[in-house]
């Protein structure tokens, strides 16, 4: 019998995504031979707010750009500005704001798991990757105040510290979480049906996804060594460590990537408030920018490059943000050619798609 | 909260949010705020769910899939504008691709302020939609009955 061919379409709204995205799937009885994206419906245009908003309360406006990774677009944004003015950080600031990165990153990264365990079915890992999530998000409000938004950078630094108290907290917070996460890793990485799921699916190889300008966990985990952080922005320049690689480029090294790095962040957490210098939380700034900076952060979906051009006005003149998501989309449509369609939602969220970033 | 006799489901659709209060509401979900205690269950097909939880504001792309997604809801139903960007547009009211609140295309029912909304405010506007949907619901079968006495 001849294969029979058909277009099924997938999103906006989707049990298995929270964001919309739109996917054309011409399939191929049960083979996807072609996926054709169409992303817009959550476009809002916030770069052009650059005209509207002084380089000041453009901050906010920057950190709404992704609810999960808000803390590190606003100090992408904080940090090429400084730049352009020519401010110096004070150290504590630079250090202060590699915590609330790393705990940003564990949140997200957490969050992302409890998502793919959705993905596959298993609701109760779902459900337990979430209730470790709460701990790091109530440490998060402990020292800033919200719980996703923190709001606590500022060009020239930030707004609050963290206290002694806190710090204890903290690390009281990532001792339970690296417990909690040991136990939650062994399901992930020794489940049969978890394995079955996840194993040798949406295989890419390095070459492709350099070819296709992957970034973040989604490269490393076909052996790319591609993580912003080794370029010492923040404090990362003071902390020792490396990022994770996994050879295989699988879903399963996806998985296990992130887990990596989880520990990872939980261990920069530890280093960065152990040496936590003494000093002032930020410098006054006067004046308005007057230049041009490229700013390359990575977040936990990947590399997001800022592009900031200013001329000596209160207002930017043109504000860029390319964001992990977007670069990974040519990788994610290369890995839906020739999958199963049952196996299309998981290759989905292997990306760790954050659409509202994407878009704008 | 007056007692439940039905138990709502709920659908979720991410209008132009920055995804800030689409995890909080799936917080509300998970094991530690549990907004399933209440009798409510997420569901993601349109058909089946009787209170729809938006966030974010309505940009030119995205009104024809909220206006199908509410047009597909059996009535009766109620809506939940989670979110400051779902209430008003919030702090991108300003941005050229933005229409403005959830209520600029769908009528809405109950408004939950923040930005990112927490979680025990989204569950407040749940409670509240679920006593404003079994309200609804009780006047929708009087009407039903009175329609059959008519009839029969």
């Amino acid at each position: 019998m001849a294969k029979k061919r058909s277009v099924i379409p997938f999103g906006p709204q989707h049990p298995v995504l929270p964001e919309p995205i739109h996917l054309d799937l011409m399939v191929e009885d049960e083979k996807v031979i072609k996926a054709i994206p169409s992303i817009g419906f959550i476009h809002r245009g916030l770069e052009s707010l650059v005209r509207k908003k002084d380089y000041n309360e453009m901050v906010y406006v920057a950190e709404r750009t992704c609810g999960i990774c808000s803390f590190m677009h606003g100090m992408g944004y904080c940090e090429s500005v400084e730049h352009i003015m020519g401010v110096e950080v004070p150290v504590r600031a630079r250090y202060l704001r590699t915590v609330w990165c790393e705990m940003s990153r564990i949140h997200s990264h957490l969050l992302w798991l409890g998502l793919l365990a959705d993905g596959f079915g298993f609701e109760s890992l779902f459900y337990q990757c979430w209730r470790i999530r709460e701990r790091i998000l109530d440490m998060v409000e402990l020292t800033t105040g919200g719980r996703l938004i923190s709001s606590v950078n500022k060009v020239g630094g930030v707004i609050r510290d963290i206290e002694p108290d806190m710090q204890t907290a903290i690390l009281h917070a990532v001792k339970e979480i690296e417990k909690e996460l040991r136990v939650v890793q062994k399901t992930f990485m020794n489940d049969y049906s978890v394995e079955s799921r996840l194993k040798g699916v949406g295989v890419l190889t390095k070459k492709e996804v350099l070819e296709l300008g992957c970034t973040g966990p989604f490269a490393r985990a076909s052996g790319a060594n591609f993580d912003m952080r080794v370029r010492g922005y923040g404090a990362y320049a003071d902390l020792d460590f490396d990022p994770i690689i996994s050879p295989v480029g699988d879903s399963y090294a996806r998985c296990d990537v992130r887990i990596q790095e989880i520990f990872q962040s939980i261990d920069l957490i530890r280093q960065a408030l152990g040496q936590l210098p003494d000093g002032d939380l930020s410098v006054p700034v006067k004046g308005n920018p007057d230049g041009e900076y490229f700013m390359r952060v990575e977040q936990p979906r990947g590399e997001a490059v800022y592009y900031v051009r200013a001329s000596g006005k209160k207002n930017l003149d043109r504000l860029r943000i390319r964001t992990p998501t977007f670069a990974n989309l040519p990788g994610l449509c290369k890995t839906l050619e020739g999958a199963d369609y049952a196996d299309i939602p998981l290759l989905i969220l292997t990306i760790d798609p954050c659409i509202s970033c994407t878009e704008r | 909260m007056a007692k439940v006799k039905e138990s709502p489901w709920l659908l979720h659709y991410d209008g132009s949010s920055c995804n800030g209060c689409d995890i909080e509401v799936l917080a509300c979900l998970t094991p530690v705020y549990d907004a399933e205690r209440f009798g409510i269950v997420n569901t993601g097909d349109p058909l089946q769910a009787d209170i729809l939880l938006i966030t974010g504001g309505i940009n030119t792309q995205n009104k024809p899939v909220v206006e199908q997604l509410y047009a597909q809801m059996p009535r009766p139903k109620v809506v939940v504008a989670v979110g400051t960007c779902a209430c008003t547009g919030g702090i991108f009211k300003e941005c050229y691709n933005i229409l403005g609140g959830a209520d600029t295309t769908i009528p809405v029912d109950i408004y939950v302020p923040g930005c990112a909304a927490r979680p025990q405010s989204i569950i407040d506007g749940i409670i509240k939609a679920v006593d404003l949907f079994q309200k609804r619901s009780d006047e929708h079968d009087a009407l039903m009955d009175k329609q059959k006495r008519k009839e029969g």
